[in-house]
């Protein structure tokens, strides 16, 4: 299967570690031919989010040539997955954009339901009890876990993939699926509201005696980690591929 | 009217710890008695599918179900009026109290009335309507608008409530109890109710097949507005109809949970006839929303049966409270709602949402309001009511986040940015991150400058490699 590893220009810049581990577990797969898309820039995301649906057009369409040539397009991030999958509509819905958005995945639900992987015989070990953080485009709008709102069976991809790490003891904060408030440009246009989101959230972990959060969405933790040492809480924050490669250790 | 800048408003709440705090606190606490409530019924799913799907069957024929509804209303010794805009409803309803010699009123809750500001307009007029909900009590004896659909004085602690009673009603200022404040209430509002001439309500569900309504409460105030006043005026949207009174069943079922978590409300009153003696009517209202019904992209926002849930379980409002939205409805629904009633004045609205979708899940009739959002959004950037400097920085962003290559100068300025400018100048009001975050700690390198210096020679090396072999083999 030829893979194209997308990267999102968040974790690319600031934390360049989330690809790293997700680029070197793809490729442990020898049935994946892994390739960094070099050349393909933003998912258009920060855009649509604010309403600019033509200039998210000159973006998406930039990007066709980029992907189209993937069986799957591998992400390490929901919300760029979710940008993909489920707005990328700017741009005319050609079949080469139909199969760009129905064959691009979160790594964990590439892991979990298109390679079903059942364990990491790679040993990764993180002797930890860590809060998960599902993200809400993860949770919401891809699915990978339930959302407490609906009346459904219970499933969780992300935490499936962590109960396969030796030691990885997984929990919730309180408010496990409440947003924390990062919500793309919100986080900056409405700088109070997300701080304070924020700040609730990180509070939850460390009245529940967490001192590690995981998540699929490191741009969630790009923004709880701001908010936790701003205000001098002793959170460490993790993307889960850093711990699903062994490369994070608590 | 100026537009609205919730951002500012809702700031000024994140303020007021002791009011914030007690806001999230408690809509919280509905939310989570709603998951409860839905938790205990196994068909809870298909019960949000099914009111979706009889919302949407219902306004795909409306003109057949209003009709239908008014022939048997009629039948039933109902007066309807039909009321394009708001003017129309207000004046309809200020002739009817005129015809009778009515100088006041009571009105258990009604959007429809507070959408068209009927008591403002008739109070304009020399008429009073007192608002007979505890909750929209309070909030009229503050002259403040609601906070909450469902729950108006939900931002008010004990405290405040003691202080308003005792100011406007004579009562202890010192006594929090909410028993005590309840009683103040009560004897109030009786004394109002020996003296009504007519009273006014909402309509929670209009039935088409038998020409009544049932509205739903929690505190009686309704019935007797209802059924002490020898008139009775009941407002409604042109969307509150549904086909049959069986149907009434499913969305009983519903609201409640989905409001407060409660099984059912404390009053579900069927309201088929005048009582004896007692003159009834019906209005009912456009203000928008047949324009609303014709839109592909937008009629779905009639489906909402106004629970409130989508308010309780939004991070944003929890925290900013209703009123900073300064509009009837307020909320995730608001900011999907208000715009269409007045682009200028709510542009900003849908930006005042972080998408975690959570609205979208809980709503017991599926109104998409996430995608909604994206909607205004769109619009309003469609209709350059943005601000200036969006425009800018969106132009911006376009044009650094087109290609790759202007991506990676993009990040690596920031980087440079983050590793070599001093510490004040990052956390000055230049930054507007810093505001509320410690700036992140700047990698040493990229991914792609490390997949650069770690893959890509190798990648190329093993594909020219495989190419050397490749040709050998054929020589």
């Amino acid at each position: 299967m030829k893979v194209g590893f997308f990267v999102p220009c968040y974790i690319d810049a600031l934390h360049p570690q989330a690809a790293i581990s997700s680029y070197q577990l793809l490729k442990r797969f020898p049935e994946l031919d892994v390739e960094f898309i070099e050349r393909a820039a933003c998912c258009a995301l920060p855009l649509t989010d604010m309403g600019y649906h033509k200039k998210a057009c000159t973006l998406e369409r930039n990007l066709v040539p980029l992907l189209a040539p993937y069986d799957a397009i591998v992400l390490p991030s929901g919300v760029c997955t979710d940008q993909f999958r489920g707005h990328f509509d700017s741009v005319e819905q050609t079949d080469e954009v139909k199969h760009i958005r129905e064959h691009t995945y979160d790594i964990v639900e590439f892991l979990h339901d298109v390679l079903k992987v059942k364990s990491l015989p790679w040993h990764p070990k993180f002797p930890a009890r860590v809060a998960l953080h599902n993200g809400c485009h993860s949770l919401r709008y891809l699915m990978m876990a339930r959302p407490t709102e609906l009346m459904i069976p219970h499933f969780d991809k992300a935490a499936d993939l962590l109960g396969m790490v030796e030691g990885c003891e997984v929990g919730y904060a309180t408010r496990r699926d409440e947003c924390c408030g990062f919500g793309g440009t919100f986080a900056i246009w409405d700088a109070p509201c997300a701080g304070q989101q924020g700040l609730d959230k990180v509070s939850d972990y460390a009245r529940n005696g967490f001192k590690h959060v995981v998540s699929q969405d490191f741009s969630c933790l790009m923004h709880q980690s701001g908010v936790a040492r701003k205000n001098g809480l002793d959170l460490k924050f993790y993307y889960i591929a850093e711990i699903l490669n062994g490369d994070a250790q608590p | 009217m100026s537009q609205v800048n919730q951002v500012k408003n809702g700031a000024r709440f994140i303020k007021d710890i002791p009011h914030r705090e007690s806001h999230d606190r408690c809509l919280w606490n509905a939310r989570m008695r709603r998951d409860q409530t839905a938790q205990a019924i196994p068909e809870w799913e298909e019960m949000r599918d099914l009111a979706s799907q009889i919302k949407e069957h219902t306004l795909s024929h409306l003109d057949h179900y209003l009709e239908e509804f008014e022939k048997n209303a009629t039948a039933n010794g109902i007066h309807i009026h039909w009321a394009e805009t708001p003017e129309e409803h207000n004046e309809i309803i200020y002739q009817l109290l005129k015809q009778h010699n009515v100088t006041t009123a009571t009105t258990g809750k009604s959007m429809t009335m507070d959408e068209c500001d009927l008591r403002g307009y008739v109070e304009k007029r020399g008429m009073y309507i007192h608002e007979a909900d505890l909750g929209e009590c309070i909030q009229q004896l503050d002259n403040q608008m609601p906070d909450h659909i469902v729950v108006p004085a939900i931002h008010k602690l004990r405290q405040d409530v003691a202080t308003l009673f005792a100011k406007k009603l004579g009562s202890d200022p010192d006594i929090t109890d909410p028993h005590y404040l309840n009683g103040v209430m009560r004897a109030y509002m009786r004394k109002k109710y020996e003296k009504i001439e007519a009273g006014l309500c909402g309509v929670n569900f209009a039935i088409a097949e038998t020409g009544g309504i049932c509205v739903c409460s929690n505190e009686g105030d309704v019935d007797i507005s209802q059924v002490v006043p020898p008139l009775l005026i009941a407002s409604m949207g042109i969307e509150k109809v549904i086909p049959t009174l069986q149907g009434v069943a499913l969305y009983v079922r519903l609201l409640s949970r989905s409001a407060l978590g409660l099984d059912i409300t404390q009053y579900t009153t069927h309201i088929h006839h005048p009582q004896p003696g007692q003159e009834m009517h019906i209005v009912i209202l456009d203000n928008g929303r047949s324009k609303r019904l014709g839109s592909p992209d937008y009629w779905q926002v009639l489906k909402c049966i106004r629970c409130g849930a989508c308010m309780n379980t939004c991070p944003v409002f929890r925290r900013t409270s209703g009123l900073s939205y300064e509009a009837v409805y307020m909320g995730p629904i608001g900011c999907v709602l208000m715009p269409s009633y007045d682009l200028h004045r709510y542009a900003r609205l849908p930006y005042s949402c972080t998408h975690c979708g959570s609205c979208g899940d809980v709503c017991p009739v599926k109104v998409p309001i996430p995608e909604l959002i994206f909607y205004w959004r769109g619009v309003d950037v469609d209709k350059h009511q943005s601000e200036k400097v969006h425009d800018a920085e969106e132009t911006a962003a376009e044009l650094m986040l087109r290609s790759s290559k202007t991506l990676a100068m993009g990040e690596n300025m920031a980087l440079w940015g983050l590793r070599n400018l001093p510490q004040w100048l990052l956390d000055s009001g230049l930054n507007p991150w810093a505001d509320v975050h410690a700036n992140p700690e700047p990698p040493k390198e990229t991914f792609r400058e490390y997949y650069r210096r770690n893959y890509k020679k190798i990648e190329f090396m093993n594909k020219t490699t495989d190419l050397h072999g490749f040709l050998s083999l054929n020589l």
